[in-house]
């Protein structure tokens, strides 16, 4: 919704906090095509409503969110594909418009992090207690090796 | 004058965070116990001062006092009590107040219950407590001071945001900010002990109860803000993955991981440096979620840039903090020593599974938080990352984790065997695959992702069962001795079975309501009805209703069901007068696990009512799940072994149990 930033930056637990009273898609914008709709609907679902705080036009009320519902239903009845749809609004809109970002170069290492972390993670995580268990197999005595069995089976009581 | 006595005391309690950040510390390296115990009396004035300071301001909220600025800004006489003391946190100053209060009484509970714990760690970690506090205090002090008074006194208050008006802001925020704030503990126990220079598993036992509170704490105030989002926002949504949540659930994230890995130190020394760092980025993330939501950086760089005072302070607050911890981490770690070796199949190896996922999950919200941040900050570009990114990567992260989760417990420390945990959990896996497959051919929208889901949630629930039934001996042993076994056993083993089957509820709700719901958007007539999943909605009519500071329309619908009236709902459309601000009421009825959710809209052109209905299916066990893994948390803290005064005491009978 439309406000001033200062008083965005007083919002404080809730997401979208002052966006106040919310019925966004209205009775008369719903297509007759139940499969056209349901098509609406999950575009809808993934293009943000400009003016408002990270919510998609499907969850909106704000005015530019119903013209973008309207126009994605225009589009979907002239006959466009998914991409299409997207692609003529991103035409429009700007990359802004999507809440799932492309996968393009600038975009690298936000679709790379989750591998990125993950794969480092899980090497590192392998090479550490590899290694740490090479080396340390050799310097513990068979008499340590015990008094740690035995300290874990008494904790563990 | 309270008002001023309030001031005064948050001034004085600034003073003695001071204090106690230098002068214990000093007592440590110094080795003088007597100036190492400053930092007990200190710590527990502390937190009587800034009481003092939050008393205070209540009371002016509570008196209506708008003489003082904050309070005009955001009271009103007509108010109802509730929220009158409630919007004493329902502003940017108030709600630092009690963040530094719940700082504070951390801090205390620390110095009372903290006398086991070896003099220079309990001296550091009050120190570092000191720092903490004595930072944000500046920060109240310096930039949000909510005792800034008003000449002269207006004769009415501008109110408080309607939205906030509800009870759910009495309940949200003082929970999100015990879990939140309770990590600090976690935090100010590892640099205590990185400067140290010592880490044992003593160490992990006595962090361990103040992760499973701040962690408890921060599920149930996470669940309760999902919870009001949901029914107060209008459109029945419980999750938005927007940066405010995304700000709380980032440390319960890896709060969640240092949970676990604590458990890996505690039990088998091993993990030590790693659950040292996750304590460090835990607390680290909620300074970052405070910064975010604080600074006023999530609208637009810019915005933030306009006026950036407070912003800046709280970012020099976050470099100094999490840049100082992570340089001591990257100085002394190396001088931990690595702990007890394990097989990669192992219940050590099963939470270094569970870290690893947690870690990626809390790292990969990080980067979508942030990422349309930096991008506009260093091309002007703007570009969003919301829900569809985080379902696309998000869930993948998360469905391994949640098929791992019934295997943890079942495996042997140091070496398991995952095919005799395989046939243990035999039962739960053929009853989940079952309902997996009844979902695929019975419920047709979505049904992949329903039936995976649904088949999930059955393991979790089950896995869980498996595991308590498995301890008790359920099978092997007669079933007396069984009972006799299932009520000897420790409690910490009921808490992992409440928050791992918790999590099973929360996924089952997520599921179900995700793929299952059902919606409903018509104009309706009074007389008019509707059929949504069984039940027939009747419009009634609209009728005006005043309340104390607010005047609404009241929608009143009857559910029918076969014929019969089951119920009413009423959803109505309030407008706060103060502020001449509209919000939506919407009607909830809870028919089992399920709701009838109904909110309406505007009186349409050629007449009628615009309504939204919806069916959601087994969404209270979201929130339903969220507060058995709360449980979970608090029922593991009574376990013997992890009571605060327990170690010490416990030690000389264990070293006695190892000669023996």
């Amino acid at each position: 919704m439309r406000m001033p930033p200062l008083i965005w930056a007083l919002a404080l637990f809730l997401p979208f906090m002052l966006s106040g009273p919310s019925i966004a898609v209205q009775p008369d914008e719903v297509l007759s095509d139940p499969a056209l709709e349901a098509r609406a609907r999950d575009l809808s679902a993934e293009l943000r409503c400009m003016v408002c705080q990270n919510q998609s036009i499907d969850d909106s009320d704000a005015e530019l969110a119903r013209d973008l519902r309207v126009l994605v239903r225009e589009r979907l009845r002239a006959g466009d594909t998914d991409a299409e749809v997207l692609d003529y609004i991103v035409a429009r809109y700007g990359e802004f418009v999507l809440l799932k970002p492309r996968f393009t170069a600038r975009n690298a290492l936000l679709w790379g992090t989750p591998l990125l972390v993950l794969l480092g993670g899980g090497l590192l995580a392998f090479f550490t207690l590899h290694k740490r268990g090479a080396h340390r197999t050799a310097i513990l005595s068979p008499d340590e090796e015990a008094e740690i069995d035995e300290i874990v089976t008494g904790r563990r009581k | 004058m309270s008002v001023e006595l309030g001031h005064f005391a948050l001034v004085l309690a600034l003073a003695l965070a001071l204090v106690q950040s230098v002068v214990p510390f000093a007592g440590a390296r110094l080795g003088s116990l007597s100036l190492m115990r400053v930092g007990e009396p200190v710590a527990i004035t502390g937190f009587a001062l800034v009481a003092a300071a939050f008393a205070a301001l209540t009371l002016a909220y509570v008196q209506s006092d708008f003489s003082v600025l904050n309070v005009w800004e955001n009271s009103h006489s007509a108010k109802p009590l509730l929220f009158k003391v409630t919007g004493t946190w329902g502003n940017h100053e108030g709600s630092m107040l009690l963040w530094v209060l719940i700082l504070a009484l951390f801090g205390a509970m620390v110095a009372a219950f903290g006398r086991n714990l070896p003099p220079t760690l309990r001296a550091n970690v009050l120190a570092v407590q000191g720092l903490i506090a004595s930072a944000f205090l500046l920060f109240i002090l310096l930039t949000s001071n909510p005792f800034i008074r008003l000449q002269p006194a207006p004769m009415e208050g501008r109110d408080l945001n309607p939205i906030l008006q509800d009870v759910g802001l009495a309940v949200h925020p003082p929970l999100l900010y015990l879990g939140y704030v309770g990590f600090s503990i976690s935090f100010s126990f590892a640099v205590a002990a990185l400067i140290d220079g010592r880490v044992d598993a003593a160490w992990a036992r006595w962090v361990r109860p103040w992760t499973l509170a701040a962690w408890a704490f921060l599920t149930g105030g996470i669940a309760m803000g999902s919870y009001w989002a949901y029914y107060e926002l209008g459109w029945g949504g419980f999750w938005f993955w927007d940066p405010v949540e995304n700000a709380s659930f980032m440390p319960w994230l890896s709060g969640t991981a240092l949970l676990h890995s604590a458990i890996v130190m505690e039990k088998r020394s091993a993990l030590k440096i790693w659950t040292v760092l996750l304590a460090i980025l835990t607390f680290s993330l909620s300074l970052l979620g405070t910064f975010l939501v604080r600074s006023g950086v999530l609208t637009s760089v810019h915005a933030f840039a306009s006026d950036p005072t407070r912003g800046v302070f709280i970012l020099a607050i976050l470099v100094f903090f999490i840049g100082g911890a992570l340089a001591l981490f990257a100085i002394r770690a190396a001088a931990l020593a690595p702990g007890g070796l394990f097989h990669p199949i192992s219940r050590e190896g099963a939470l270094v599974l569970n870290n690893l996922l947690l870690t990626t999950a809390a790292a990969t919200v990080l980067v979508g938080t942030l990422y349309p941040l930096v991008i506009e900050a260093f091309s002007g570009d703007k570009i969003s990352v919301g829900e569809p990114f985080f379902n696309l990567t998000f869930v993948p992260l998360f469905l391994p984790l949640l098929v791992a989760v019934p295997f943890g417990p079942m495996l042997a420390w140091k070496r398991g065997d995952l095919l005799a945990a395989a046939q243990r959990l035999q039962i739960a896996f053929v009853a989940a695959v079952i309902a997996g497959l009844l979902a695929f051919f019975m419920i047709d929208r979505e049904a992949g992702f329903a039936a995976v889901g649904i088949a999930l949630a059955l393991w979790l629930l089950l896995g869980a069962l498996t595991d308590l039934a498995m301890k008790s001996g359920v099978g092997k042993v007669t079933p007396a001795a069984a009972w006799r076994r299932f009520t000897g056993l420790p409690m910490s083993i009921f808490g992992t079975f409440l928050a791992h089957a918790g999590l099973g509820m929360t996924v089952l709700g997520v599921v179900c309501v995700t793929a299952l719901e059902t919606e409903r958007i018509l104009i309706m007539e009074p007389g008019q009805s509707t059929d949504i999943s069984g039940y027939t909605l009747r419009f009634d009519g609209l009728s005006p209703f005043t309340g104390p500071n607010y005047t609404e329309d009241q929608a009143a619908f009857t559910i029918f069901s076969g014929g019969v009236v089951v119920d009413e709902i009423i959803s109505s459309k309030r407008l706060y007068t103060a502020r001449g601000m509209p919000t939506t009421e919407a009607g909830i009825k809870t028919m089992g696990f399920s709701q009838l959710y109904v909110s309406i809209g505007d009186e349409a052109a050629g007449g009628g009512l615009v309504v939204r209905i919806w069916w959601k299916p087994l969404v209270t066990l979201i929130w339903l799940g969220a507060l058995v893994m709360m449980a979970g948390g608090t029922v593991s803290l009574f376990d013997r072994r992890l009571r605060v005064g327990a170690p010490t005491r416990r030690r000389p009978a264990r070293s006695g149990e190892r000669t023996a």
